[in-house]
């Protein structure tokens, strides 16, 4: 059947910067925000944007984000015509193999995008978070008459060479793009979300499997189609966007929700973040409990002092603990006494009494957040030093 | 699997007249409880977690919140080919009103009993939260070649408030057979007390419809378990989980309240057998600097600026800055504006109570402010 767009969500990616957070699940199936896992971003923002079709690339470890995903129904995505399908490497007549870069795992897909017959195809990753209305850049690229539209975010001189970076004439059209240049010569940064005319794409991605080693959009596709003149134009974003490929960026995104509704609104009734229920009742927070600028979630059972920090869903908070500028993940108990301090923790782990975890930025020289991996015990009375991990990888 | 051969039945308007204040814009089962809950989702969420495939859910009227609350049945995941939530408003072709009784209702969906094939119906009513196992009870009513089987839990009535007043009682002998039954009773002290839930062979719930309501009766518990418990192998089944009734205004602002010791939190809600109930996708609850939360029940999508003590705060609540909110119990998308103060008052959804503004009840009688409506300020 025909789609006007459909979307492709890479999924695949192993998340190798988040450590001990990725050991046993993809990326974007990293839990975020309090009630959400990281995934939830892109597939809220498809049905927000009226995409009704999305195909999610998987790879690594993908059991705990196929059985979230499941049907589609938190997104809306179990459709009879389209909704949500899990796109696996698979095997073939003539071999099998894993998907080699973001342009190889479409290309590998091209059978099921031809199903939908579409004329758009919108690319994304699933390791941002951001709220953004795809069917406004999908309207700017008809408007354009572009090949290829890419997002694109102002973003610091000193950050740029971490990103795709590109330099646009008056019209936006596009005219250099390097990929994490030394010396950048724009601050526009690709935030790696794509929209392609289908039938020039598909050419591109048949043409770079028979000539190239890397298939990658960033490193193939986009300075090909560059090169070939093709028509492509920057839509700038300006809303808040994050990559939380790291730990600490992974951090900084949650304690950014605190800031105030205006940096990232979780309580928009017109673009709401949908995810999966997990059928708790709402939290209690007991007589000794103590909460300041915070994120709590459904099942938790709080009765300590909690300052600056997100609790995810059927969290325990024993009395006298102390939780400041930290994020504790689904699932996990702090006993009575423990100190966490900037610091995450993972899913269902365990911190036994009286164990310190981080330290704030004035209480140490050598800063940086500590991070206890998912289904970690931490005994009674270990110190966890700021910037330490557990398990060390 | 005996349980495939089950079908469960759900009376969500029963009772409506008890609680008035809240039944004039929903059914008994559709009244909210314990934060972000409907009543209704307790029986519902039983029966899906003991395996009941089919569930009809008979309603009479102002049954719009409840169609929009069960939809599909997807929640419970009863959402399915084969069974699955069948909605059964009035076959409506006499009277109308409120039933008389469960006779009554059950006579306009006799169509839907007599189509199931079915040897057991579990019939239930929605003035109890309580998590009950369904299996344990047909495992016994099968065991005791029971005709009917009634669930009972025991309770001391004193003589605060509604008592017995609005209680069937039952007295079993040692084999827990029935042995007497009394109908809204006005006594004191421990007695058996019927939770309004029950296991029925399938073939002799038609034939008790059939019978009596041709002969004009309606209420099933004076006229089957009372005055023909000679005719019918009775039997009584004893709950000894934790649960709650409510019967009026006071049972109901007590039933929430007891949510708060957290013992009764864990035994309404265990992990093995949650209770599902509608997704709304809320944000998680925020605590604004200078909020100042204790011992309190609050769910996803309230954002807290003031001091809540002792309270239960449904979906989407606000309380700004300075407002004092102690004993109350808030339901969705209640605001509470700046410095206003609230002791022992129950808001509908979608209340506005103006800065300043102070209302104050006593906790044995709550005030009771009614759906959208808005409370200026002082």
């Amino acid at each position: 059947m025909k789609k006007e767009c459909i979307a492709m969500l890479l999924a695949g990616g192993q998340g190798s910067r988040l450590y001990a957070l990725t050991q046993k699940m993809a990326k974007p199936a990293v839990p975020f925000g309090g009630k959400y896992r990281i995934i939830d971003f892109p597939l809220s923002n498809c049905t927000n944007s009226g995409i009704d079709t999305v195909g999610v690339l998987t790879q690594y470890q993908p059991l705990e984000l196929n059985d979230y995903i499941g049907n589609g129904q938190p997104w809306d995505l179990d459709r009879l015509r389209g909704g949500v399908h899990i796109l696996p490497p698979y095997q073939t007549a003539s071999g099998s193999s894993w998907y080699e870069g973001t342009a190889n795992a479409i290309y590998q897909n091209i059978r099921f995008i031809e199903r939908y017959d579409p004329e758009y195809i919108i690319v994304l990753g699933g390791d941002h978070i951001y709220k953004m209305d795809y069917s406004e850049m999908i309207a700017f690229h008809k408007e354009k008459g572009a090949d290829a539209t890419i997002a694109v975010l102002d973003v610091s001189l000193e950050e740029a060479s971490r990103f795709g970076i590109m330099t646009c004439d008056e019209t936006r059209r596009i005219v250099d793009f390097t990929e994490k240049p030394k010396h950048p010569k724009s601050t526009l940064a690709s935030m790696g979300i794509y929209v392609f005319t289908w039938n020039k794409l598909e050419k591109y991605l048949i043409d770079n499997e028979q000539c190239c080693e890397s298939k990658d959009f960033g490193k193939d596709i986009i300075p090909a189609m560059l090169e070939n003149n093709e028509k492509m134009y920057a839509y700038s974003f300006n809303g808040y966007w994050k990559d939380v490929g790291t730990l600490y960026s992974l951090w900084e995104a949650n304690m950014d929700i605190l800031k105030s509704d205006d940096v990232l609104n979780l309580y928009d009734p017109e673009w709401k973040i949908y995810s999966r229920n997990m059928s708790l009742p709402p939290q209690y927070i007991g007589t000794d409990a103590q909460i300041q600028e915070s994120l709590i979630c459904d099942g938790c059972n709080i009765n300590g002092n909690v300052n600056s920090s997100i609790i995810y869903s059927g969290v325990t908070v024993e009395k006298g603990v102390i939780i400041d500028h930290s994020v504790i993940m689904p699932g996990a108990v702090i006993k009575s006494g423990a100190v966490v301090k900037y610091a995450i923790i993972g899913e269902e782990s365990i911190v036994e009494s009286d164990v310190v975890i981080g330290a704030s930025k004035e209480e140490t020289e050598k800063w940086d957040i500590a991070v206890i991996g998912h289904g970690e015990t931490i005994s009674s009375g270990v110190t966890v030093a700021p910037g330490q991990m557990i398990p060390t990888i | 699997m005996i349980y495939n051969n089950v079908l469960g039945i759900i009376f969500a308007n029963m009772h409506d007249e008890s609680v008035s204040e809240l039944t004039k814009v929903r059914t008994m089962g559709s009244i909210l409880f314990g934060g972000r809950y409907r009543l209704i989702d307790f029986p519902l969420s039983n029966m899906a977690n003991s395996g009941i495939p089919e569930v009809g859910v008979i309603t009479k009227s102002n049954y719009q919140s409840l169609l929009d609350h069960i939809g599909s049945g997807r929640e419970w995941d009863l959402s399915t080919k084969n069974g699955g939530l069948h909605l059964l408003p009035p076959f409506s072709h006499n009277n109308s009103g409120l039933y008389r009784g469960r006779i009554e209702a059950l006579e306009g969906v006799l169509p839907f009993v007599q189509n199931s094939d079915a040897d057991y119906v579990v019939m239930s009513d929605c003035d109890v939260a309580t998590t009950i196992d369904f299996r344990t009870i047909i495992r016994e009513h099968v065991k005791n070649n029971a005709d009917i089987t009634v669930v009972y839990a025991k309770h001391n009535f004193t003589d605060k408030g509604i008592g017995s007043k609005a209680s069937t009682i039952l007295e079993v002998n040692s084999d827990k057979r029935v042995t007497s039954v009394m109908v809204k009773p006005d006594i004191l002290g421990e007695v058996n007390r019927s939770l309004n839930i029950f296991v029925i062979d399938r073939r002799i719930l038609e034939k008790v419809v059939n019978r009596f309501s041709a002969e004009g009766y309606a209420s099933f518990d004076k006229q089957v378990l009372q005055q023909n418990k000679a005719n019918y192998k009775i039997y009584g089944y004893e709950h000894k989980g934790y649960y709650v009734k409510i019967e009026d205004m006071m049972t109901y602002y007590d039933a929430n309240m007891d949510l708060l010791n957290i013992e009764n939190k864990k035994q309404l809600f265990h992990n093995s057998a949650p209770i599902y109930t509608k997704v709304k996708d809320s944000g998680p609850a925020k605590y604004k600097e200078g909020s100042h939360v204790k011992n309190s029940l609050v769910a996803d999508g309230c954002i807290i600026e003031g001091t809540v003590e002792n309270s239960i705060l449904f979906r989407g609540v606000k309380i700004a800055k300075g407002a004092i909110v102690r004993n109350c119990i808030l339901m969705q998308n209640t605001i509470i504006d700046e410095n206003a103060e609230l002791h022992a008052v129950i808001t509908d959804k979608r209340v506005t109570v103006g800065k300043n503004k102070l209302l104050t009840a006593s906790k044995t009688n709550a005030l009771f402010i009614k759906k959208n409506q808005k409370i200026e300020d002082e």
